[in-house]
């Protein structure tokens, strides 16, 4: 039976951060994760932003750790391999009763050291972002807040632990775990097993079940639904800087997102979910979404929309749960990660790291970390010249698959490779199937791809793992 | 990076892009056509069905059938086409027109040329665009890629399936899977009338007992990995039903909810798109508001007879030609919409040369007449026995009717 | 009686046939003689054309592999109308039959199939790259 200093449950954006951070350091560690590839909960499906540090009191352990965070992503930009841009975050007050709301958030931000802020009149507002509603009476620019591919983030991170020894286990899903003197003995739901000094509990919308497992606390995550709209990347309502309401005291509001990919995202909405598998969106609330970014933006038609999804974020009390276990040994508790969980998810890393250490775990430093991936080269970000040259060196190059996202066959091949062997593994790793066409022309070519790549059966395609084949018979 | 010269470049290697390349090169211009795909032929090459080429040939052929005659006079007059090549970017350039397009083969390739048409085609709207709430399963598709897995990959996308939208292409997609064996459980249409030919309602739909639900709206898709239902709500006098809604359980749905002519390529040249038709603004001789760029085919408007796509492919090829001799029109009348006409293509006519018009109706009309008025009299009058917004119409205007026009004339189609 | 819609040209006619009691037909809602004609065939004797693929072979008896360039798929086609209540049985047939590469258009699937006069042809030519 496998043995390691860490097992981290849930290959998340905190997950696999703090891998990426342990694989820094003289240790066995493994990622597990149920579904069949990483990054395919409550990261794959939210808003992708770096916030700007303004939204939370210093006092609580999620405002600490968005800012400490938030510092972190230029330098994991340049080592790693996924988009980011620090674009600028807009706070925008429509009634002159919201400028209160939004000198509170000032403050707020000055007192967290966030630089750059600043209080900002209407023409001053609109002079930074000419998309914006005419009627906007002011508010707040963070000139540091940021977007980015949180999926590609995920599996960035994810690769470069990897490459510095993470043993990284998709569909292990945690059964039971028993403690056994030093270690805990682990079994997944399919018989595997493993035995881990130490556990860090990541495992998002499942954390309170996995703390049930090891017995530790018992709590319970209420799954909260986010619905978002994308809009087409051609659409003339495109921001150049992501725009948010006033908050109100559940939520940051419907935002309109100029991703870093070119895309428009609106969203997300707020709404209790029927269960921890209800990822369904509803006519409500997208006419809900409509409706709240047009008053932002009203420039934004319907007729831009290409697609629309949902995401569940774990929600447990007010602020991040993280800490040792009380009750269980070795057992780190990193739950209720909510917004701002991506952007603190670098610092959660380091702060996890600490408290393994605080609990005993010898940290001895690696003299041979790599921090840096291979950067694939991507068709649409080349300029003519550059795609000349990928092409000669891979024909692979110059077989442009997607031709709405401009992804060709070599990327596909490196996503396969790179262990993305699902057609949404693909689409995240590589954009392909997220334009406007939404896979209408690439997916019969992905799949030719998939089946020579790995040699899989016509049967055994799938769009996500589990149930989810694409073709279910051969003629 | 290759550079090449021609005094024509074809975008686009289907019915369109075949006809305008072989009618270019008839007037003795080099002509390139540039195709994405590993062969010519575009779309029809999954259209296995038959029905194509009775105004052309005067014969019912099948999809590959029409597409490989124009493929044969293709290769008849040696017209270079290169495959897998997909275009990136069209610019102006020296007074050129630059195409630039990659390909496995030559990788990065400048074309220069003279004159460009514009053949792309269109793509399928789908899920995203029409809004259908629900989950994300496995199992939804486009019409159109799920002709191409049975039809060319040899694939069965699912065995229980439910069509959403009544247009040509679902129709034919119901009898493709009933002949592959899958069940398919109903169509949906969210209009009170069938988007298709008629015929399609006994080909596909009566000959194998599929049910028709005519003002009806799918309202939610459910299902955890893979679809597992639709749930469909009635539409009485322009209010859902929702306490009517009903669930249809199956595997596989199909979408065939409309076609959106393809032209990113068009609006990134600057090339001025018509909010009517999606494609762009066309002059009487089919030329964009991009000197020497022409358009064609479904990438101009969306078609239903490709017998009409490569009339139009040939007239823009012929225009090009002309064009490239330095022809221009002398002058041009306005073409607008009258009454119950959706749009007019193109939507300028040239006085000194025979122009020919297609257009769709707004209505359902047997025994209508098609009136084409100049300063508000009529100057041309045509009786249709039977219209509607599915079949496109098309018109003859000669020099003669209007003749009388003058600079600030203004001509309107209308149909009463 | 018997109705139907005439598919033969877009118009769509509803037709109304009787059958008198000496077999003879009379159709009624016709707006031209084809429309009888149709009627007519499609009480007595149904037709359809049938589009359909056979599974596409190499000269070596193998099936396209998934790298291959070559469609796994050939488009074949009756060259006439096929009686319909019989085309569930001529389907069955083709799912029998391969039609090795290359190929022409015309080239011949199944002739006179199910002891009719239609013969099932290809109707794609497909070269070997």
């Amino acid at each position: 039976m496998e043995q390691f200093d860490v097992a981290i449950i849930g290959a998340g954006v905190c997950g696999a951060n703090i891998a990426r951070k342990l694989s820094q350091y003289e240790l066995d560690v493994a990622l597990l994760e149920k579904e069949i590839d990483v990054s395919l909960g409550t990261s794959k499906a939210n808003s992708g932003i770096v916030h700007g540090g303004f939204h939370d009191h210093i006092s609580t352990l999620k405002a600490r750790l968005e800012l400490q965070g938030a510092l972190m992503f230029d330098r994991l930009h340049e080592e790693l391999d996924f988009p980011f841009e620090r674009c600028g975050i807009l706070v925008a007050a429509l009634h002159e009763d919201e400028m209160h709301a939004i000198e509170q958030l000032y403050l707020q931000g000055v007192d967290n050291g966030v630089i750059g802020i600043e209080m900002c009149s209407r023409e001053r507002m609109l002079e930074l972002e000419p998309k914006l509603n005419p009627d906007v009476v002011g508010g707040l620019y963070a000139p540091s807040g940021g977007i980015l591919e949180p999926y590609r983030f995920v599996f960035s991170l994810v690769e470069s632990a990897k490459k510095n020894g993470v043993r990284v286990k998709t569909e292990f899903e945690v059964a039971s775990a028993e403690r056994e003197g030093d270690y805990w003995h682990i079994r997944s739901t399919s018989g595997q097993e493993i035995q881990a000094r130490f556990v860090v509990n990541s495992a998002g919308l499942h954390a309170d079940r996995i703390s049930a497992a090891f017995d530790a606390e018992r709590f319970e995550i209420a799954p909260r639904k986010g619905e978002y709209y994308l809009l087409d990347r051609m659409t003339k309502s495109k921001p150049s800087r992501v725009i948010f309401p006033v908050p109100t005291e559940v939520s940051k509001g419907i935002l309109v997102i100029p991703t870093v990919e070119g895309t428009v995202l609106i969203g997300p909405t707020a709404s209790p979910a029927q269960g921890k598998e209800d990822f369904a969106t509803t006519r409500d609330q997208l006419e809900h979404i409509l409706h709240s970014a047009r008053m932002m933006v009203p420039s934004i038609s319907e007729s831009d929309v290409i697609t629309s999804f949902a995401g569940l974020r774990a929600s447990y009390g007010t602020d991040f749960y993280i800490k040792l276990s009380d009750e269980a040994p070795a057992f780190v508790q990193v739950a209720g990660i909510q917004s701002p969980g991506l952007t603190a998810s670098p610092a959660i890393g380091d702060y996890v790291k600490d408290l393994l250490k605080k609990a005993g775990l010898r940290l001895v430093e690696k003299s041979e970390w790599d921090p840096y991936v291979h950067k694939v080269p991507r068709a649409r970000d080349a300029d003519p010249y550059a795609l000349d040259g990928l092409v000669a060196h891979d024909p692979a190059y110059g077989d442009i698959v997607c031709r709405c996202e401009r992804v060709s066959e070599a990327e596909i091949v490196a996503a396969i490779r790179a262990g993305h062997t699902t057609l949404d593994g693909i689409k995240y790793y590589t954009r392909a199937q997220m334009g406007r066409c939404q896979g209408g022309f690439c997916t019969y070519k992905i799949i030719r791809i998939l089946m020579r790549e790995t040699g899989m059966g016509f049967d055994e395609v799938t769009k996500r793992g589990g149930d989810s084949t694409v073709l279910r018979g051969s003629l | 990076m290759k550079q090449l010269n021609y005094d024509a470049v074809v975008i686009g290697g289907g019915a369109a892009g075949m006809a305008a390349a072989v009618e270019l090169d008839s007037h003795g211009h080099s002509v390139l056509i540039l195709e994405r795909e590993d062969s010519l032929g575009g779309i029809l090459m999954q259209c296995i069905h038959n029905g194509f080429g009775l105004i052309e040939f005067n014969e019912e052929l099948t999809g590959p059938e029409f597409a490989q005659r124009f493929e044969a006079k293709v290769r008849a007059k040696n017209i270079q086409a290169s495959l897998k090549t997909t275009v990136l970017d069209l610019r102006e350039e020296n007074g050129f027109k630059a195409v630039y397009c990659v390909s496995p083969a030559e990788g990065m390739m400048r074309i220069e040329a003279r004159a460009v048409v514009l053949a792309m085609g269109c793509r399928e709207r789908n899920r995203g665009n029409i809004r259908i709430p629900g989950t994300r399963p496995a199992g939804v598709y486009t019409a159109g890629l799920a002709q191409r897995l049975v039809n060319i990959e040899g694939y069965i996308p699912g065995k229980d399936v439910v069509i959403i939208g009544s247009g040509d292409i679902g129709l034919i997609m119901a009898r493709r899977m009933s002949w592959s064996g899958c069940k398919v459980h109903a169509v949906i249409e969210i209009l009170p009338y069938l988007s298709g030919l008629t015929r399609n309602i006994v080909q596909c739909l009566n000959d194998f007992g599929i049910p028709l639900y005519l003002s009806h709206l799918v309202t939610d898709i459910y299902g955890k990995d893979r679809v597992e239902g639709i749930e469909v709500t009635p539409i009485e006098s322009g209010a859902l039903m929702r306490e009517k809604a009903f669930k249809i359980p199956c595997d596989t749905v199909l979408l065939s909810v409309g076609l959106v002519p393809e032209n990113e390529l068009s609006r990134n040249a600057g090339i001025e798109i018509q909010p009517t038709t999606n494609g762009p603004w066309v002059d009487s001789a089919l030329m964009t508001t991009l000197p020497g760029v022409f358009a064609c085919g479904n990438v101009l408007h969306v078609h239903d007879l490709v017998d009409y796509v490569v009339e139009e492919a040939r007239r823009a090829g012929a225009n090009a030609a002309s064009w490239l001799s330095g022809y221009r029109p002398a002058r041009e009348i306005r073409l607008k919409t009258g009454a119950n006409i959706r749009y007019v293509m193109p939507m300028r006519l040239n006085p000194e040369r025979e122009n020919r018009v297609y257009m769709r109706s707004l209505v359902v009309k047997n025994n209508a007449r098609l009136e084409v008025r100049l300063d508000g009299a009529v100057v041309k009058s045509r009786k249709l026995a039977h219209v509607q917004p599915s079949e496109m119409l098309s018109l003859t205007v000669a020099p003669a009717d209007i003749a009388a026009a003058g600079r600030d004339s203004v001509i309107e189609i209308a149909l009463v | 009686m018997k109705e139907l819609i005439c598919i033969t040209c877009p118009m769509g006619c509803h037709l109304a046939i009787d059958t008198g009691a000496n077999g003879e037909m009379k159709v009624t809602g016709n707006r031209c003689v084809r429309g009888e004609q149709y009627a007519r065939e499609e009480v007595l004797n149904p037709k359809r054309v049938v589009t359909f693929t056979c599974a596409a072979l190499l000269p070596d008896g193998s099936a396209p592999g998934v790298s291959s360039n070559l469609p796994r798929r050939v488009p074949v086609r009756t060259r006439t109308g096929f009686p319909k209540e019989r085309i569930p049985e001529l389907l069955d047939a083709l799912r029998g039959i391969s039609v090795r590469l290359p190929t022409e258009r015309g080239a011949m699937v199944l002739p006179k199939a199910l002891g009719t006069d239609v013969d099932v042809v290809v109707a794609r030519s497909i070269a070997l790259e």
